[in-house]
C-alpha cells in the first residue's frame, strides 16, 4: 500500500492558493473555475488511464450525460421540459433562490449517482475489450451518445435546452460556482489519493500490469473495473452539471459531449503531467490549461493545430510525462531504491 | 419512421435505390478499410486518421477540379502525393510508436487526425464541397431511380483499384515482403528484408489507397475537413466485423455497411446516418466480445 508522501505544506499551499484565487484574479474567475474541472478531468481520467491501464476515450460521455440529468431535474421539476428547448422557443426559466438551489443540488445529486450507474452499465459491455480496442468502444460510446443526444426531440434534439437563470447577480453567480469547482476538484482529488492508499489501489495497478494473472491470484477484476469508471464517473456526472449551469445552456455537440476538445484533453493533460501517478494529471491539467489560456488567442486560428502537434510530440517523445520524468531522474526522492548491482559500472565485476 | 417503412414495402423500387446507393458508397468504404487492415495486420498501428487520409484524397481531387482537371486524372495525383505523404509521416512519426504499447499508435495518430482536420479547414474552410465530374445522371424505371453516371464509373475504378493492389500483394516482390512481415517480422527479418522499409512502404501504400477512395468520394458525394471522423470510423467498423487479412470479409462488411447506412438514412431520417455508424461500431464490438466471453473463465 502506497501512501502519498507529499508534504502536507504542498496540499496547505494549493489550497491557499485555491481560496485566494478568485480574490487576486477576479477577472478570471471562470477561467480558474475550468482550470479546477480541468484538474477533476485529468485525476478521474487517470484512474482508468493511468492505474488501471484501461484507455479510455470517451470518458466525456459521463460530463454530458450528467449534465442533461442536471438540466433535467431543474428544469423538470418546476415545469414542462418543452418550452425550454430552443426548438420550441427556448425559454428561460426564472426561479427564486431556494427554488434554485433547491433543483441545482437535486439535480447534481442525481447526475453523480446516474453517471456512477451508467459507468456500471457501459462496463458490462465494454471490459471486455482491451487496449486499443477499449480505446475505440469508449470513443464509440462518447460518440453515439452524442448523436442520440442530438436526435431525442424531448430535450431539445441538436439544437438544445436552457437551464434556468441564476436568480441573483452575474458575480454572485461565477463566485458561488468557482467554489463548487474547487469543491468538487479537491473531493475528487482528496478521494483518488486514499483510494490509491488502500488495497483496491493496489489492485488496479496489478489489473494493469497483467490482468490475467490479477485474475487468476483471485482479484475480482470485473468488479475493480466497474467501481474504477464509477468513480471516475460520479465525479464527471457532478462537474457536467455544474459546467452546464456555468454555460447555461445544455446542447450535444459543443457543450455536452466535446469528444475533440475536453475528451482529449483529459487524456493529454494526464498524459503530459505522467499517467499513473498521483500528482501527474495535476500537474499536467495546471500546465496545460494556464498555457493554453494565455497562449490560444495569439495562436490566430492555428490553435487547434498545435494542440495536435503537442499530442504527437507528446506521446511519441514524452509519454512518460514530467512525473514520470521526475521519477526516472530522481527515483530516490519517490522513496524507489535503485539496486545499481546490474548496471554498466556494478555489474562489470 | 414506420410510414417510411411500409413506404418501402409498397413501392419496391426505392430498395433498388438505396441499394445501388449502398453498394456504390460500400465499395468505397472497403477500399479505405482495407487499407486500414493492411496497415493494421502489418505494423499493428491503429491508424485514425484513415478518414482525414480519405478527406484529404478528395480535397486534392477538388483543387484540381478548381483548375479545370478532371477529377478521374486527380486519381493518380492524389495517390502519388499521398504516398509521398505518407512516407514522410511514416519517417517523422509512424515509425516510433511501432513497438510501443497499442494506446501510443492510436492517440499519435489522432493527434495527426486533428492536425490535419485543422489544416485543411485552414487552407479551404469549413464549406462542404464536391468535385464536378460532368457526368450525366441516368434515370431507370420511369425515374423512379436516379443513377449517376459518375457511380458507375467510380464504382468500376474501386474495383480496379482494389484489383491491383491484391495483384499488388500477390505478385510483386514488395508485396511478398510485406505478406511475409506481417507473418512474422522477426524471421522476414532474418531472410533479409528491410523490415524499416517495408513499414514505411506499407504505411505509404496505405495512404495511397485511402487517397484515390478519397477522390472516388469527393466525385459520387460530398468532402469537408471534418467529415473525416465518421470515415475513419467506418474503417474500424468494418475491419473489426472482418478481422485482419480477410479480404472478402472486408468487402462484404464494407458493402453490408454501405447499405446500411443508406437504409437507415432513409427510414429513420437523415440525422440517423451518423448514429447508425457509431452504433455500428458499438454492436460489433460488443458482438466480438460475445463471441470470445464464451471462451473466457471470470472469477465471479
Amino acid at each position: 500500500m502506497r501512501r502519498d508522501k507529499t508534504p502536507p505544506w504542498v496540499l496547505v499551499a494549493l489550497l491557499l492558493a485555491g481560496i485566494a484565487a478568485p480574490f487576486l484574479f477576479p477577472a478570471y474567475i471562470l477561467q480558474i473555475a475550468i482550470l479546477w474541472i480541468m484538474v477533476m478531468f485529468a485525476v478521474t481520467w487517470d484512474i482508468m488511464g493511468g492505474q488501471m491501464g484501461y484507455n479510455s476515450l470517451g470518458n466525456i460521455t459521463f460530463f454530458g450525460v450528467g449534465m442533461y440529468i442536471t438540466g433535467l431535474v431543474q428544469v423538470g421539476l418546476f415545469t414542462d421540459i418543452g418550452p425550454y428547448t430552443s426548438a420550441r422557443g427556448g425559454e428561460q426559466l426564472v426561479l427564486n433562490h431556494a427554488d434554485y438551489f433547491y433543483g441545482l443540488l437535486l439535480g447534481l445529486a442525481a447526475a453523480s449517482v446516474g453517471c456512477a450507474i451508467l459507468a456500471v452499465l457501459i462496463g458490462q459491455t465494454m471490459f471486455g475489450l482491451r487496449g486499443a480496442y477499449f480505446a475505440i468502444g469508449t470513443l464509440g460510446i462518447a460518440l453515439s451518445a452524442r448523436e442520440l443526444f442530438g436526435t431525442w426531440e424531448w430535450v431539445g434534439g441538436g439544437s438544445g435546452i436552457a437551464l434556468p437563470v441564476y436568480p441573483g447577480y452575474p458575480d454572485e453567480k461565477s463566485q458561488i460556482f468557482y467554489w463548487l469547482c474547487f469543491v468538487l476538484a479537491i473531493l475528487a482529488f482528496m478521494f483518488v489519493r486514499w483510494l490509491y492508499s488502500t488495497r483496491f489501489g493496489l489492485a488496479i495497478n496489478a489489473i494493469r500490469d497483467d490482468e490475467d494473472k490479477a485474475e487468476a491470484m483471485g482479484i475480482h477484476t470485473n468488479r475493480h473495473k466497474s467501481f474504477a469508471w464509477s468513480v471516475s464517473a460520479f465525479f464527471l456526472g457532478i462537474s457536467g452539471g455544474l459546467f452546464g449551469n456555468m454555460t447555461g445552456f445544455v446542447e450535444p455537440a459543443e457543450v455536452a459531449f466535446p469528444v475533440v476538445t475536453f475528451g482529449i484533453f483529459m487524456v493529454a493533460m494526464s498524459l503530459l503531467g505522467g499517467k499513473g501517478t498521483l500528482w501527474g494529471p495535476v500537474i499536467g491539467a495546471v500546465l496545460f490549461h494556464v498555457v493554453k489560456e494565455t497562449t490560444w488567442t495569439y495562436f490566430l486560428g492555428w490553435q487547434w493545430i498545435a494542440l495536435g502537434v503537442i499530442i504527437i510530440v507528446n506521446v511519441v517523445f514524452f509519454q512518460q510525462g514530467i512525473m514520470g520524468w521526475l521519477i526516472m531522474k530522481f527515483p530516490e526522492r519517490f522513496g524507489i531504491a535503485v539496486d545499481r548491482s546490474g548496471s554498466r559500472d556494478g555489474g562489470a565485476q | 419512421m414506420l410510414v417510411n417503412f411500409s413506404l418501402l414495402i409498397q413501392a419496391p423500387l426505392l430498395n433498388v435505390q438505396l441499394m445501388l446507393d449502398g453498394l456504390f458508397i460500400g465499395a468505397i468504404f472497403a477500399l479505405a478499410a482495407y487499407g486500414l487492415a493492411l496497415v493494421w495486420g502489418v505494423m499493428n498501428v491503429k491508424n485514425l486518421a484513415q478518414g482525414e487520409f480519405v478527406i484529404m484524397g478528395g480535397y486534392i481531387a477538388w483543387y484540381m477540379g478548381t483548375l479545370g482537371i478532371h477529377p478521374i486524372l486527380a486519381l493518380p495525383v492524389a495517390a502519388v502525393l499521398m504516398f509521398g505523404f505518407g512516407w514522410v509521416l511514416y519517417v517523422t512519426i509512424i515509425r516510433r510508436v511501432i513497438a510501443r504499447d497499442l494506446f501510443t499508435s492510436l492517440l499519435a495518430t489522432f493527434g495527426i487526425a486533428l492536425v490535419i482536420q485543422q489544416a485543411l479547414n485552414l487552407a479551404f474552410g469549413p464549406a462542404v464541397q464536391s468535385a464536378h465530374s460532368g457526368f450525366e445522371i441516368r434515370s431507370f424505371f420511369d425515374g423512379m431511380v436516379t443513377v449517376a453516371d459518375i457511380k458507375f464509373v467510380s464504382f468500376g475504378l474501386c474495383v480496379l483499384l482494389a484489383g491491383a493492389v491484391v495483384l499488388f500483394m500477390k505478385r510483386s516482390r514488395m508485396g511478398q515482403a510485406i505478406r511475409a512481415t506481417a507473418q512474422d517480422a522477426r524471421a522476414a527479418k532474418v531472410m533479409g528484408i528491410d523490415t524499416e522499409r517495408v513499414y514505411a512502404f506499407t504505411y505509404s501504400l496505405n495512404c495511397a489507397i485511402c487517397g484515390a477512395a478519397g477522390v472516388l468520394v469527393s466525385m459520387i458525394w460530398v468532402i469537408q475537413p471534418f467529415y473525416g471522423v465518421p470515415h475513419s470510423i467506418r474503417a474500424f467498423v468494418i475491419v473489426t466485423a472482418a478481422g485482419l487479412g480477410n479480404l472478402p470479409g472486408v468487402i462484404l462488411a464494407g458493402l453490408g455497411l454501405g447499405l446500411a447506412e443508406q437504409y437507415s438514412g432513409f427510414v429513420l431520417g437523415a440525422q440517423f446516418q451518423q448514429a447508425t455508424v457509431v452504433g455500428l461500431l458499438v454492436i460489433v464490438l460488443i458482438w466480438r466480445q460475445y463471441l470470445l466471453i464464451k471462451h473466457r473463465q471470470v472469477v465471479r
